[in-house]
């Protein structure tokens, strides 16, 4: 071995180190290349533009590029926290996210177990019925939600003629959003999480059941005693990663239900499509990058704090 | 045996029926939108049941095709590809990680899952793209997804790959099979379960992004199905104006373009497909959440 040749003195010390190395490096080169790919993929997409966050201290200017504008401090941050919206826009877009997390979970886990209570052809058929929006976008979305709230031939508001009642402006009343995005988002996700359920109840199914069938324990007693506690693991999982990403707005539904109509900022806004109008509407090129690199923040400490919570709870399930 | 009536399921039945109309009604309603008469909605509104049908907004598609066939390729094109590399860049990556005896194992788990972790948002990536590489108007701008190497992802192939038996690997490396070799013609092969469920999810996200093509696609020649449909919900007149839609068809008067049910039936021949082919590959679905919920 290279190492133990002698006649090498202590001043090669460097030399052997890079050796050592070189010889690690030429048994692993081969795997090495394989994952060059994916490596030089996020360096390009996910690290080299860490280096434009410096934007965000920046008053960027086109024609003297990242590096050649002027430093302005946190002048870009002041503009976002000094004005009510920063407070806004992260209390949307936390309540928004926890509402939807709790919202899903305790639907889809009741769904689940209702599922369950019926034969598996009849399960089936509704299920297929309930994951359809699932598969559709934010935007095509939007056309469903419009057939059912356009002022002038929205279905409500045809609906409400019928019962002699007055039609609403509902792109122009921002009190009732938070029950419409919460619906169409029920609507769109519901059947998706229920199959997780599902799975995983077909998952405990056999082992406990038996048992339970046997000692002659009764359908609510099975559901309640057996399947909902065995599937509150798979719940808490599900429940910390969403924890951990509540700091992301659903920039879709947020942007494309509510047809970007500026009428309902203060209930629809969320800090995704914050930043987007400060980038697309504004050109406020600083203040966007602020706005992300606050989301970035504010998101590592809800990763960290859930991740922390997972190791309390199981250690098993912790990202590390 | 004498049956009994099993209220407690019928009631569930009952309340399970209640839901699937709740998901089917609001596709019954753009169905119907796209085949009323533009009169009778405009005297009605939006109806479940029409008051005069009207397929005029279906003829016009037919008759001028293009401008919905160039999105689809586009659409396809790009969710081909994407999901090509997507999956061959995540594959590969994910087998590395998933040999404990591979020595950098520890800094190429750090540098991709911290991508999860931290990142620039979305006026760095758009600086990248649109400044520093020049993919504004190009298929490239739709492909290169923030995404396209995804850490949840790598993480449900690596879980996957680890259950693996190792012997396998030993033993081609015994037969002299170089690295790639063995991920080639052995691992792809023995991972295709959890490919399948990855290409799906995968593909999904390319077929419904709209995102980076809202950011860097103007040239109308390359807009997919999903810049189409967010166009069309801005600008209301957009199929009017769109010089590949006009001029594949006749057109007495721009008055009698049935500006609001041909809305309904683009939004519908762009989605529609979607949700026949989907729900067929449910079952794989069903399967790689297992797959994802089983973490060694």
């Amino acid at each position: 071995m290279a190492k133990h040749r002698p006649g090498i003195g202590r001043g090669m010390g460097l030399g052997r180190f890079a050796k050592k190395r070189w010889t690690v490096f030429q048994k692993n080169k081969e795997l090495f290349a394989l994952s060059l790919p994916a490596i030089t993929y996020v360096i390009v997409f996910a690290y080299i533009p860490l280096f434009g966050l410096v934007l965000a201290f920046k008053n960027f200017r086109f024609d003297l590029g990242i590096f050649g504008s002027k430093w302005v401090g946190f002048d870009n941050f002041k503009f976002f926290f000094v004005s009510d919206q920063a407070f806004l826009v992260t209390r949307n877009t936390l309540m928004y996210g926890a509402a939807y997390l709790l919202g899903t979970l305790a639907f889809a886990l009741v769904f689940a177990i209702m599922l369950n209570e019926v034969a598996q052809r009849a399960a089936k058929a509704y299920q297929t019925a309930m994951l359809l929006p699932f598969f559709l976008s934010w935007i095509l979305v939007s056309y469903v939600t419009d057939a059912f709230l356009n002022h002038h031939e929205g279905y409500l508001n045809e609906m409400l003629k019928l019962l002699a009642a007055e039609p609403v402006d509902w792109y122009l009343e921002p009190a009732v959003w938070p029950f419409i995005l919460y619906t169409v988002y029920l609507w769109k996700t519901i059947g998706f999480y229920a199959l997780i359920f599902y799975t995983g109840i077909m998952g405990i199914e056999s082992e406990y059941r038996e048992a339970a069938r046997i000692d002659g324990a009764s359908r609510w007693q099975m559901a309640s005693r057996i399947t909902f506690p065995l599937l509150m693991p798979l719940a808490a999982v599900l429940l910390i990663i969403g924890v951990g990403g509540l700091f992301r707005g659903n920039f879709g539904l947020h942007y494309f239900i509510p047809n970007d109509s500026p009428f309902l900022y203060s209930t629809t806004d969320v800090i995704d499509t914050y930043a987007y109008h400060a980038l697309r509407k504004l050109g406020e090129i600083g203040m966007a990058t602020a706005v992300g690199l606050y989301q970035s923040v504010g998101g590592l400490l809800f990763v960290l704090f859930a991740n922390y919570a997972v190791r309390k709870f199981s250690a098993d399930h912790s990202l590390w | 045996m004498h049956r009994k009536l099993d209220y407690p399921k019928m009631l569930i039945h009952l309340f399970f029926i209640a839901v699937t109309l709740g998901m089917l009604i609001p596709f019954v309603l753009v169905i119907m939108i796209s085949i009323t008469d533009e009169a009778s909605i405009a005297k009605y509104g939006y109806r479940l049941w029409p008051d005069s049908f009207d397929f005029t907004a279906y003829r016009y598609v037919v008759q001028s095709p293009a401008l919905l066939f160039r999105a689809y390729g586009v659409t396809i094109l790009v969710t081909v590809v994407g999901t090509l590399l997507s999956l061959l860049a995540m594959a590969m990556i994910a087998y590395v990680l998933s040999r404990r005896d591979y020595a950098y194992n520890r800094q190429t788990t750090f540098l991709i899952f911290f991508t999860l972790l931290f990142s620039g948002g979305l006026v760095p990536y758009y600086m990248l793209m649109a400044q520093a590489l020049h993919l504004k108007d190009t298929v490239w701008a739709m492909i290169l997804l923030p995404t396209l190497v995804h850490p949840l992802h790598v993480l449900i192939l690596r879980t996957f790959l680890r259950t693996l038996p190792l012997e396998i690997i030993e033993s081609a490396k015994m037969d002299g099979a170089r690295e790639y070799r063995i991920f080639f013609s052995l691992i792809v092969p023995l991972s295709a379960p959890a490919l399948v469920t990855l290409t799906l999810l995968v593909s999904i996200v390319y077929w419904n992004e709209w995102l980076n093509a809202v950011l860097f696609i103007e040239n109308d020649r390359l807009f997919p199905l999903q810049l189409l449909l967010v166009r069309m919900m801005a600008n209301s007149h957009f199929l009017q104006t769109s010089t590949a839609f006009i001029s594949g068809i006749s057109f007495d008067s721009a008055a009698s373009f049935p500006v609001l049910s041909a809305r309904m039936t683009v939004a519908l021949l762009a989605g529609g497909p979607m949700m026949v082919v989907f729900p067929v590959f449910q079952k794989y679905f069903v399967k790689g959440l297992t797959l994802g919920s089983i973490k060694s």
